[in-house]
């Protein structure tokens, strides 16, 4: 494999990983924040447990987190040596802030970690809350930066290539950002919120249904429901946007070949080169020209209107496109399915078959965020800063790249399979205690 | 002083904390693998109980020092990027287990153990990351990385695989361990036995630190590198110092004066990164790379300016509280 090839390969797998751990840090504070405030208020120990549980979960996987986020720090420079050259001055910004974001977060979860004896009861709460709003804000430079490689702006290039004229300002804000960054903090919150509920519906199938469960299944439930609807609105407005901007990427997409009046939709399917067109999918007409635009007439730029040199790939980004709509509306249906029967019940349902569906929905939920990244990373193709600098011219030409991919997979493969027993290993340890704890706090179960 | 200098500045100095404070953790991980004697364990405990509230924090001024470099130099990070792509790549993976094997064992320390197989990864990590951090420090400050007009003309194995670079490497090493041991020496007051076995553990850093920077001076001059020039020349003050300094350590280290040798210690780090910061001024990595000709836009050095300015009144109070409640003198911690 050539240098490109294998950069991206460690990118794409770095990213991968260090994301789920990411967006737990935008996440799990918010639901830590939540119960301590509600145990605070109510005087309600139960909350508190809650609270204590998933900070133990959280320190660790915070920890897996920042050291994974450090890596990718390293590999800008390392893998992306002359994009780092020519964007750093430009997209730097935003990525200055979120150090100072991940900081705060740092320092403030240091103390809620180690301080529950050494803060009052309502300094340890207070001190969940910057770490709620550092990890958000984290989330939104970050983006931010992928935002301008999506849609440069904020700079000019001389007549001799170089840069001319920087303004970073409009860097950080380019015009992918407005669309960008609310999706991915909302997914954010929707992994967060369904992984919480997998944990808890999966108890509930072992029929351990108490008040921990049900609490923590209808917070979980609470913040992936709300969120998902946030992440439907945002990430139709995203497609729209990238339809005006990235036409090329919303071809691939969306799996259209050639540029079209009255384009149709094509649902599923694979992408075929050489038919140049979706084969197996399903096509309703008309109803991408009107998604794009509300004219069910407009036209939809193809494939066809970039050279092949400058196409994505339309398989896996199509794939990608689709895989993560699909798994969106399943996790939106259940959540659905699941505030109605509450509503109806006025309790939480525990119904089997919907708590098999929670189950799959907090993977679904991880398939689905990444299937996105996918379709951003896969459909910006062939270029690293879209129409300004491609992949192949920016990636290192250092030696032993394979090496350092396997090694680094290796550790990667480690750590997810450690985090995932010592976690497993708490929650049985947690099950052994759970009668004890119940009855003190919670007399009446 | 030009903006693009006063971005530098800064940016040392986040090297500086990263240095003092996130070196002293890695010096923790060391003395964790050489935990010994009948208190083994209590070294261990001791060790977990200082690093786990702010290693987090101090590991932090790592990612602010890369994105400020990247920001506000983005040729010289191409540059390093390219240059030092294995000691860098070798670091990063130490960085990555040092962290998250910590983490298991504090976070899960009932159910993991501390003698695990992540016990031994955190430690050996320890060990790994400061020694190639350090050989990558000696390629930049023997000159080594030639870059004329910002692309790299050197190879990927000049200047750290030297044995100057394994000597600095090893000092960066001891010293890293040499800060750990008094600063738990300081922490661990109020328990005679464990301040004992940190005095002896920061005496044999001391030694060996002090060895390794010696050995090094004597390397260059034998063979006449940057580095000669730089601790000779605009850095001869702030080098003279350190000379006077290291032997201060060693005396408050030897009566058992915690306080004063965690100042002198952490005292000497500085002196000797800001040594090397003048010596090679302008240079942010010579002999090709300047502040001046790396240097961002100026309307990005600007930015950056603002960014850090905000960004520092949040982050100074933040830090200022983060160690107020773990490292003032607390009565719990006597229990």
């Amino acid at each position: 494999m050539d240098n490109t090839t294998l950069a991206r390969a460690t990118m794409g797998t770095s990213l991968g990983f260090h994301i789920v751990f990411a967006v737990l840090g935008v996440g799990l504070p918010l639901l830590m924040c939540v119960a301590e405030g509600l145990a605070l208020r109510r005087h309600d120990q139960a909350w508190m447990v809650l609270a204590r549980r998933w900070s133990k979960a959280f320190g660790i996987l915070f920890a897996v987190g920042a050291v994974s986020g450090t890596v990718l720090s390293f590999e800008l420079g390392l893998l992306w040596p002359r994009f780092m050259a020519f964007s750093g001055g430009i997209f730097g910004l935003p990525f200055s802030a979120e150090g100072f974001a991940f900081f705060i977060e740092a320092i403030f979860l240091g103390m809620y970690l180690y301080g529950w004896d050494r803060l009052t009861p309502l300094q340890h709460w207070l001190t969940s809350i910057p770490i709620a709003l550092s990890g958000a804000a984290s989330s939104v430079f970050v983006v931010m930066a992928n935002a301008w490689m999506n849609s440069p702006a904020g700079f000019q290039l001389g007549p001799d290539g170089k840069l001319a004229h920087v303004d970073p300002l409009a860097a950080a804000l380019n015009p992918s950002t407005a669309t960008e960054d609310p999706h991915m903090l909302v997914s954010a919150y929707v992994v967060t919120g369904f992984l919480v509920a997998a944990v808890y519906a999966a108890g509930m199938l072992r029929g351990r249904n108490d008040i921990f469960h049900r609490r923590g299944l209808a917070m979980g439930m609470a913040m992936g429901g709300i969120a998902i609807v946030l992440a439907g609105i945002t990430g139709d407005t995203s497609a729209r946007f990238i339809y005006e901007a990235q036409p090329t990427k919303f071809a691939a997409m969306e799996g259209v070949y050639k540029t079209q009046r009255g384009a149709p939709i094509t649902i599923g399917g694979i992408p075929s080169d050489s038919q140049h067109r979706v084969i197996y999918g399903i096509e309703i007409p008309k109803a991408l020209s009107f998604l794009a635009t509300f004219d069910p007439n407009a036209e939809v730029k193809g494939l066809d209107s970039v050279p092949p040199a400058d196409r994505p790939n339309p398989v896996l980004v199509h794939l990608s496109f689709d895989g993560m709509v699909g798994l969106g509306t399943f996790i939106g249906l259940l959540a659905l399915a699941f505030w109605l029967l509450a509503i109806r019940r006025r309790s939480v349902p525990t119904r089997r078959l919907l708590m098999w569906g929670l189950v799959l929905a907090g993977p679904a939920s991880v398939g689905a965020m990444e299937a996105g990244w996918f379709v951003t990373e896969f459909g910006r193709q062939p270029w690293i800063v879209y129409g300004v600098m491609r992949t192949s011219e920016a990636a290192t030409t250092a030696p032993a790249l394979g090496l350092t991919f396997a090694i680094f997979i290796a550790i990667y493969a480690g750590l997810a399979f450690t985090t995932a027993r010592l976690l497993l290993m708490l929650a049985a340890r947690t099950r052994k205690t759970d009668a004890a704890t119940l009855r003190v706090v919670s007399p009446d179960e | 002083m030009s903006s693009a200098e006063l971005v530098a500045g800064i940016l040392w100095l986040a090297l500086t904390a990263y240095a003092v404070l996130a070196g002293a953790d890695f010096g923790g991980g060391v003395w964790d693998l050489f935990a010994s004697g009948p208190r083994a364990h209590e070294q261990r405990s001791a060790i977990a109980e200082a690093m786990g509230p702010v290693w987090e924090a101090n590991h932090v001024w790592l990612i602010f020092m890369i994105t400020g470099l990247f920001t506000a130099f983005p040729t010289t990070f191409g540059v390093l990027g390219l240059a030092l792509y294995l000691p860098f790549t070798i670091a990063m993976a130490g960085i990555v287990l040092r962290g998250a094997s910590f983490a298991f064992r504090a976070h899960a320390a009932d159910v993991v153990g501390p003698l695990s197989t992540w016990g031994v990864v955190f430690g050996v990590a320890s060990l790994v990351t400061p020694f190639f951090l350090g050989t990558a420090a000696a390629a930049v400050a023997s000159g080594a990385i030639h870059a004329p007009n910002g692309q790299l003309a050197s190879s990927f194995l000049d200047g750290w695989t030297t044995p100057l670079a394994v000597v600095i490497g090893l000092f960066a090493l001891s010293i890293c361990a040499y800060l750990a041991a008094t600063y738990l020496m300081v922490e661990n007051e109020h328990r005679p036995d464990l301040l004992a076995d940190f005095r002896r553990r920061a005496i044999a850093a001391a030694f060996a630190s002090g060895f390794f920077a010696l050995l090094a001076v004597g390397i260059s001059l034998f063979n006449g590198t940057r580095l000669l020039e730089s601790l000779t020349g605009r850095g001869l003050p702030l080098f003279v110092l350190a000379l006077l300094n290291g032997p201060l350590a060693l005396w408050a280290v030897w009566r058992s004066r915690p306080h004063i040798a965690r100042f002198a210690v952490a005292g000497q780090v500085v002196l000797v990164l800001w040594a090397w910061a003048f010596g090679q001024w302008p240079y942010l990595v010579p002999p090709d790379l300047t502040i001046s000709a790396t240097a961002a836009p100026p309307a990005t050095l600007t930015a950056m300016l603002v960014v850090l300015t905000i960004g520092g009144l949040l982050l100074l109070p933040s830090l200022w509280l983060l160690f107020r409640v773990f490292k003032a003198r607390n009565p719990q911690a006597r229990a």
